[in-house]
């Protein structure tokens, strides 16, 4: 492979918030495909690869991770005003993580139910996504996404095109890579049919049903789904747990998690 | 055509037949909980005793100890995912040295394939593929490739499921055209007529017996059950005129209020052909890959067109599945799209049924 490095390459940086970093390894992960991207573009921070440089201008910023904290909130501004193009990779930057399940709760009192000194914790009652706090230019969902679709993101950029943008439901990948519907043919309570592409159908294809890790597809219609749900024998609490996942930060997904939670107060 | 008598015990003489003539054979396996298409080396490869009972949105197999390898009606696919890819590479792009652009198109193998079991309604469906993919406009190269080399197995239904109609369409129970074999499936063997001069050549190595009288009869009486077991009918073969004069009934925005916009139902179908085209350039940028994949009038790209969804909601998106289907269907092909197999209703998560759908829409309007 040639990779003879760009002279003015875009600068790119990653930021992280608050999150698992898991997001980043699809980053990290890319093999081969790594040094040709750094050859294409300059990482100038990139924590997790040796780089530090947080205050430097980029061309494209991936942001991981949800807005979590006081700092969160006035770093991710910095952040945006340095960055020509702000990528939320992963379900924490763009639906406020697993962790926003405190934003439905009391989340002090979870903090003095686990830690011995939780006073030395200095976080907000939310977690949240990034585009709730600065303009986001794309949206990159999955917990965690995977190489393919920062690759089709960086590609398209460096084309000066704009990215594609996944919206469509899960079934539809399903289908085509022939995967015997699990809900139909086991009674599984799959997701597919409100969730976002993006994974090829990864939990349809090895016979369990799907739990919304790429949050809600376009056009969701989660009260026809959850009741589906409860057809297949979930109570009400079971069905609000299925939205109120991974993704619960997802409006539409809390939206309909809180109705069924509800259901029974 | 000729007709002759396989008994149940010399059913491999058919496959090694078609192994001679240098066929692959893919045929009915359970798998994943399904029927599906899948490789058959012998006949202990094909479902034996397995029976499908099918419930809007519900599929299930039961093992019996039937001997019979086709007493069920069919699986999520038909032959459209064989011959009509659901998602293929149709060519390559790499930029040159001095800036040009190359392409290479992406020819798909000339394979031949035999498939056993194929159902009536399948047959019909491929019919109307065939008008859309080997048309007047030119043939398409991928679908031509696959399905010249295509051998197709009918085999009449005996047992058509709960949600199966084509008796309503015209387009089953028993195979009438399309096939180069049928087969009559009985207790003691298989009655096999050949529909084509191939079929014909592979049947006449087969050495078959004369079929008796009592074969005949009981052929018929499976065949008068499983017409009447059917009980789903579409309220008309030709429902252009009470889809189109119906397009503000409020049935749309009721079933609408119901359906998840998933697209099950139009993938599984076996007559429909939306694809969507698919750009993967390499992360170098000197080279891209051009793909179609499936895709469905449910899907929100589906009615993109620059700056504009045409079909933002699900009452426009169902209504433009169910007016195209069994409406303006009659324009491009001279027949509804529909050939009555079921398979929407089954496989839609939440049980939607085209026939209850169509009926509701179609209300106070005759058939033509
Ligand atoms: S298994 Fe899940 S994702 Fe796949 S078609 Fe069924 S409902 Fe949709
Ligand atoms: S519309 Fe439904 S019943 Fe008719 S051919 Fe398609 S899948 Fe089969
Ligand atoms: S629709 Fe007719 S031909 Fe198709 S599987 Fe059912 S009974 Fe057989
Ligand atoms: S009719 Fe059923 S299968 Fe078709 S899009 Fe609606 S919910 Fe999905």
């Amino acid at each position: 492979m040639s990779t003879v490095v760009a002279k003015d390459r875009p600068r790119a940086a990653v930021h992280k918030f608050a999150s698992c970093d898991g997001c980043q390894l699809a980053l990290l992960n890319l093999g081969e495909d790594l040094l040709l991207l750094s050859s294409l573009v300059e990482f100038v921070h990139f924590a997790e690869a040796g780089q530090v440089n947080p205050e430097a201008p980029v061309d494209i910023a991936f942001v991981e991770g949800s807005i979590s904290t006081a700092k969160d909130v006035e770093r991710i501004q910095r952040v945006r005003a340095r960055s020509r193009f702000l990528v939320a990779i992963g379900a924490c930057a763009t639906a406020g993580g697993l962790q926003a399940l405190r934003n439905l709760a009391d989340g002090q009192a979870w903090i003095a139910d686990v830690y011995a000194s939780p006073d030395y914790v200095d976080s907000l009652q939310s977690s949240t996504a990034v585009a709730q706090h600065v303009k986001v230019d794309l949206e990159l969902w999955g917990c965690p996404v995977n190489s393919r679709q920062l690759i089709a993101a960086v590609r398209a950029l460096l084309f000066g095109v704009a990215p594609f943008e996944e919206h469509d439901k899960v079934c539809l990948e399903c289908k085509r890579a022939q995967v015997v519907c699990v809900m139909v043919a086991h009674g599984l309570p799959c997701m597919g049919p409100v969730t976002r592409t993006g994974c090829g159908a990864l939990c349809p294809s090895f016979g369990r049903d799907c739990y919304a890790c790429y949050g809600p597809a376009e056009n969701p219609n989660t009260e026809v789904l959850g009741r589906r749900l409860e057809g297949l024998g979930l109570a009400p609490a079971a069905i609000g747990r299925c939205f109120l996942s991974i993704n619960n930060g997802a409006p539409p997904f809390t939206e309909a998690g809180l109705r069924r939670v509800h259901e029974h107060d | 055509m000729e007709t002759g008598f396989l008994p149940r015990g010399r059913f491999h003489e058919l496959l090694a037949a078609l192994h001679r003539s240098g066929y692959r054979c893919l045929g009915p396996r359970v798998r994943e909980g399904a029927i599906v298409y899948a490789a058959i080396l012998v006949a202990e490869d094909l479902p034996r005793g397995a029976r499908d009972h099918q419930a809007a949105g519900h599929y299930r197999i039961e093992q019996t100890a039937s001997p019979r390898y086709f007493a069920w009606a069919n699986g999520p696919q038909a032959l459209k995912p064989i011959v009509f890819a659901p998602q293929e590479v149709l060519w390559r792009v790499r930029r040159q040295a001095d800036g040009g652009l190359e392409f290479h198109r992406q020819t798909p193998p000339a394979e031949r394939l035999a498939v056993i079991g194929v159902r009536a309604c399948d047959l019909a469906a491929l019919a109307l593929q065939d008008r859309h993919f080997l048309g007047a406009a030119g043939d398409d190269p991928h679908y031509a490739a696959r399905r010249a080399e295509l051998f197709l197995v009918a085999v009449h239904c005996s047992d058509p499921s709960d949600v199966c109609f084509c008796v309503s369409t015209g387009d089953g129970p028993q195979a009438s055209s399309g096939f180069d074999l049928a087969l009559c499936e009985l207790d003691s063997g298989f009655i096999v007529e050949s529909g084509s001069d191939r079929g014909a050549v592979v049947a006449a190595e087969l050495g078959l017996e004369a079929v008796g009288g009592d074969a005949r009869a009981a052929a018929a009486r499976q065949a008068d059950a499983a017409r009447t077991r059917q009980h789903r009918s579409l309220p008309g073969r030709d429902l252009r005129a009470a889809l189109f004069a119906n397009l503000e009934h409020p049935g749309w925005e009721e079933v609408a209020g119901r359906c998840l916009a998933c697209g099950n139902c139009t993938s599984v179908c076996p007559t429909c052909f939306c694809h969507a085209s698919v750009e993967t350039p390499a992360l170098d940028g000197g080279m891209s890959v051009h793909a179609r994949a499936w895709d469905s009038c449910f899907s929100q790209g589906h009615s993109y067109i620059h700056g504009l969804t045409v079909r933002s909601d699900t009452r426009a998106r169902y209504r433009q599945w169910l007016t195209h289907k069994l409406g303006s269907w009659h324009e491009q092909f001279g027949r509804s799209g529909c050939v009555g197999c079921g398979r929407c209703i089954s496989w839609c998560p939440v049980g939607i049924d085209i026939t209850e759908e169509a009926a509701t829409v179609c209300t106070g309007v005759a058939d033509e």
